[in-house]
């Protein structure tokens, strides 16, 4: 069971310098790292702190206490999973709108240069 | 452009037809001499642009594609700005037959609807229709009936005409992906109205449905999760 915290606490440290190393890097926005080093914090908390994990355990009910961690382990990732969903669906609508926006521009900009040209031609 | 031209656009939006669009410009315009053809090319690979310029239809080119929705909605946008009274929307794959567009202006200008519906179902005819879509507009018209409060023969059918009152409302607020059915519920949920009337379809002149067998069940999915969420804002139904 030992090995089980070990291998949730490595895990957690390879999280926290892999998106450090992907920030520094800049292939992840700051304010965009904040929730995964949030939520790898948490896990390696509970990976060392044993006595919480048993309590949790025992007050959900839990036969052993890796089962209370594996499942604060799957509700934050899952905050964070969702928390990155809301982001993309912004952007998304964002980029849509943007993307729409600039080809009416450009249509109404090619209008307006063969206006100006038109006399030009004659 | 005067008063006149500025009533009627005929919109078709296009990803990679470039085997169809030119002749369903053609059909248009003959259908419907001197009105407006905008093309809204959804960042096609092919040589779909040259194809709409060359028959003599103007171009709104998106930068990146954005599915059938997005692209729409970027005419409807571009044509509300530009001051138009009706759009009415042709696929750019031949399957809708420009000679009913007449047929859809009428039932606009009576001026009791907002949005008119060409169906290929509302005389029985129902013809050109795979088994899957079949299926699912059967399925999608005993899920809408409840919600509309009235029957609705053909709700896949893109080949639709709204006057600007809809062009307003679909300009800021325009389902993007697979876009028929919700925005149905989105026209209910402001009370307006629609009708349909009768329209010839054929089959597609080229490529392919984006529709396949396989994205049919994701297709079901998300429209009924689309449907749901545009219940959750309902605001009333218009009798």
């Amino acid at each position: 069971m030992d090995r089980l915290f070990d291998v949730v606490t490595v895990f957690s440290l390879i999280l926290i310098v892999w998106v450090l190393s992907s920030v520094r890097r800049s292939h992840i926005r700051v304010e965009y790292s904040v929730s995964w080093l949030l939520a790898a914090t948490v896990l390696l908390v509970l990976a060392q702190w044993r006595s919480f994990d048993d309590w949790a355990a025992s007050a959900l009910g839990l036969p052993d206490s890796f089962l209370a961690l594996a499942i604060f382990a799957g509700a934050a990732f899952l905050i964070v999973l969702y928390r990155q969903s809301l982001r993309i669906s912004g952007l998304k609508d964002s980029s849509i709108t943007l993307a729409q926006q600039l080809a009416i521009l450009e249509f109404r900009l090619e209008a307006l240069n063969e206006k100006v040209q038109a006399p030009n031609a004659r | 452009m005067t008063a006149d031209a500025k009533r009627v656009l005929v919109l078709i939006p296009a990803f990679n037809e470039e085997a169809a669009v030119g002749s369903v410009i053609q059909e248009v315009q003959a259908a419907m001499p001197g009105t407006p053809i905008l093309v809204v090319d959804d960042c096609s690979v092919d040589a779909t642009r040259s194809h709409a310029h060359t028959a003599g239809a103007k171009v709104l080119a998106l930068p990146h594609h954005l599915g059938l929705g997005g692209c729409v909605q970027a005419g409807y946008r571009l044509a509300y700005e530009l001051g138009y009274e009706y759009v009415i929307r042709v696929d750019g794959d031949g399957q809708h037959d420009p000679r009913d567009i007449p047929t859809i202006l009428k039932a606009l200008e009576h001026g009791d609807c907002e949005m008119v519906i060409g169906s290929r179902f509302v005389d029985g005819q129902g013809s050109h229709t795979s088994f899957l879509r079949g299926a699912g507009i059967v399925f999608f018209r005993a899920v809408l009936r409840p919600i509309l409060g009235r029957p609705v023969h053909d709700p896949t059918s893109g080949y639709v005409g709204v006057n600007r009152t809809a062009l307003a409302l679909f300009s800021s607020t325009f389902p993007l992906e697979y876009p028929e059915i919700e925005a149905l519920v989105v026209l209910q949920r402001k009370r307006f109205r629609f009708v349909e009337v009768p329209c010839r379809f054929r089959p597609r002149r080229a490529g392919r449905s984006t529709i396949t067998a396989v994205k049919s069940l994701y297709y079901i999915i998300h429209v009924l999760l689309g449907v749901f969420v545009n219940i959750l804002k309902f605001e009333g139904r218009r009798k």
